[in-house]
């Protein structure tokens, strides 16, 4: 079976002015079928970029990117929008939800926008990944009425509405304290490993590494296995 | 597109400056198309009501009632001509009508006629008149008696006829000897011989434009002859209002489209994270922007909706000496109008949109 990610020598340069700036150099990364790998590095380190690549949300300078067994590297920004919204799952460091949208219909934008489900089908599964959140009594809320914690779970839950092959989360717990952040990477790790769903998270704290299986760490672009042991122990290896 | 239309429905508030303003557009909207209506139909009805194919003014008139003359002679060579069916004299006289019980004369038009235009019944004998309804406003009741000009002719109201006023003046509808005194009596130098009319209505066959040729060319270039439509906007003034009001619509309906356009290229500013965030999970630019034209569209139907309904609260305070007429068909095309510019204003907003780069949600915290 293929990996769920696998980038082979990819890499990223910005032109600024005369120069360029690598933002990632020569990365080579396989994300096993239901394996979570932390990236951890410093601000301005290639981790967003590796993240933005990974999901078709930026072009890779050179290098193949597949994921799922698909080469995403020369698909156009239409092919990726489709890639995106059938084979991806983001959480996003801001949570960014849409504000004037109840948690159920959060997570009902992303089959609303990809017309893969329609009405009773689709709120079945949304109110079925509300409940495993623990957030079937904040259905009918906005997001403006939920916590820090309830507003992250139900990003969790609109990125795995789709039934995605690969979820990529940003920065989980920046803003959540580290009680909540615990309970939101608990929550990350059970969802995923509990679908066999792959998960790249980028975080700066290496408290939260623990719920990976693998830690990478990224400075100036360049990919670097981490000793860290997981709940499930074993060390890691890009 | 759902997204757009809840977002409508939870936040109005948010909504509410650009409803506002494009409501107070649509109130002037159909306010000027309500003048332009009052001014236009007020002042055509006379001709617009002939039931006929051709007006025959004689050449030279510049196709003025007042200047044109057609006489038994050359009606007869009108007649010779091949096509033509029917003949019916027509002559219109403006002079000041006083009503009984009223201290301020009416201004009227007395028109003789022979074929009956529409919605009018056939010649009234001598004396007697069916007035236009205009002339309602100034006092005038059915059964009185009018004296019409200096020589206060006197002419009986024997019914009412509907929209048939020559340049903003209620008509009088009389038999062509009754014309002919009021002229005669009113305007000694443009008195007008027994058989003499100014215009002549011709009914035939074919087309109109057609007919019209072929009665200029058989009468040897002593007529001007002129469909209807060429008729009514031959009148004094007519074609210049028409170019005046449509061209103030026209800026107007630019303005609308400014507004729109600028509200919604606003709210896409505004918007640029949240739909950095949809398009990250896979919502196309075709998407999203579909929403912003929902959003416009909806938005412009509300104002329209209700912008007419306040110009015809306005209008009920208008002074009835005001030409202001609202027409469903105006509010109608008014209505298309505003959304065609909604469609146009929301265009702004598209490059905008397509540009919103979706690796924008990734890496912000903001």
């Amino acid at each position: 079976m293929s990996a769920a990610l696998d980038l082979e020598d990819v890499r990223k340069v910005y032109r600024a002015g005369e120069g360029e700036v690598v933002a990632l150099s020569h990365a080579t990364l396989q994300v096993g079928e239901d394996e979570i790998v932390a990236l951890l590095g410093p601000s301005g380190s290639g981790k967003t970029t590796l993240l933005s690549i990974a999901g078709g949300l930026l072009a890779a300078t050179a290098g193949r990117v597949l994921v799922g067994g698909r080469d995403i590297s020369g698909a156009t920004p239409g092919e990726l929008t489709r890639f995106r919204r059938e084979q991806v799952g983001f959480v996003f460091q801001a949570v960014n939800l849409v504000p004037f949208l109840t948690a159920r219909e959060n997570l009902l934008v992303v089959d609303e926008i990809g017309g893969r489900r329609k009405g009773p089908e689709s709120r079945a599964r949304a109110d079925r990944l509300l409940e495993e959140l623990g957030l079937a009594h904040r259905a009918g809320n906005l997001p403006g009425q939920l916590s820090g914690g309830e507003r992250q779970r139900v990003a969790i839950g609109r990125a795995l509405m789709n039934e995605p092959r690969l979820v990529l989360v940003d920065e989980p717990t920046s803003a959540l304290d580290t009680r909540t952040g615990t309970q939101v990477m608990e929550l990350i790790r059970t969802e995923v490993k509990g679908r066999g769903t792959a998960a790249v998270i980028v975080t700066h704290d290496t408290r939260m590494t623990r719920w990976a299986d693998r830690t990478l760490h990224i400075d100036d672009g360049v990919l670097s296995a981490v000793p860290a042991a997981g709940p499930e122990g074993g060390d890691a290896e890009a | 597109m759902r997204v757009a239309l809840r977002e409508l429905r939870r936040r109005p508030g948010r909504f509410g400056v650009a409803t506002g303003v494009l409501t107070l557009i649509t109130t002037l909207l159909v306010f000027l198309g309500g003048l332009l209506d009052g001014l236009f139909l007020g002042s055509t009805g006379a001709i617009r009501a002939q039931d006929a194919d051709v007006l025959v003014y004689s050449a030279f008139s510049r196709d003025s009632f007042l200047r044109s003359r057609i006489g038994p002679e050359l009606r007869q060579e009108v007649e010779r001509v091949p096509g033509v069916e029917e003949t019916g004299g027509l002559g219109l006289a403006l002079v000041a009508a006083r009503v009984p019980g009223e201290e301020e004369p009416a201004d009227a038009a007395v028109a003789g006629y022979q074929l009956a235009p529409e919605g009018v019944p056939p010649t009234p004998p001598p004396g007697e008149a069916w007035a236009d309804r205009r002339l309602e406003a100034d006092g005038v009741r059915v059964g009185q008696t009018l004296l019409m000009g200096p020589a206060e002719v006197p002419i009986r109201v024997r019914g009412w006829v509907e929209d048939t006023s020559y340049l903003l003046q209620g008509t009088l509808w009389v038999a062509p000897e009754t014309w002919r005194r009021v002229q005669s009596l009113s305007r000694p130098d443009a008195a007008v011989a027994p058989g003499v009319f100014q215009v002549l209505a011709v009914r035939g066959e074919g087309d109109p434009a057609d007919l019209a040729r072929a009665i200029e060319a058989g009468t040897g270039g002593r007529t001007s002859a002129l469909t209807l439509d060429e008729a009514v906007f031959s009148l004094p003034g007519t074609a210049q209002q028409n170019r005046v009001f449509t061209g103030i619509i026209g800026a107007t309906l630019l303005v609308a489209v400014l507004v729109v356009g600028l509200f919604f290229v606003l709210l896409t500013l505004e918007r640029t994270g949240l739909y950095g965030v949809l398009k990250a999970i896979g919502a196309s630019s075709r998407q999203l922007f579909a929403g912003v034209v929902a959003q416009a569209v909806v938005v412009t139907a509300v104002a329209v909706a209700l912008g007419t309904a306040l110009a015809v609260l306005l209008a009920l305070a208008v002074p009835p000496e005001v030409p202001l007429q609202l027409e469903p068909a105006r509010a109608g095309i008014t209505a298309l109008g505003m959304l065609a510019a909604a469609l146009v204003g929301s265009i702004v907003s598209l490059r905008r949109v397509v540009r919103i780069d979706p690796a924008t949600a990734i890496g912000s915290a903001t």
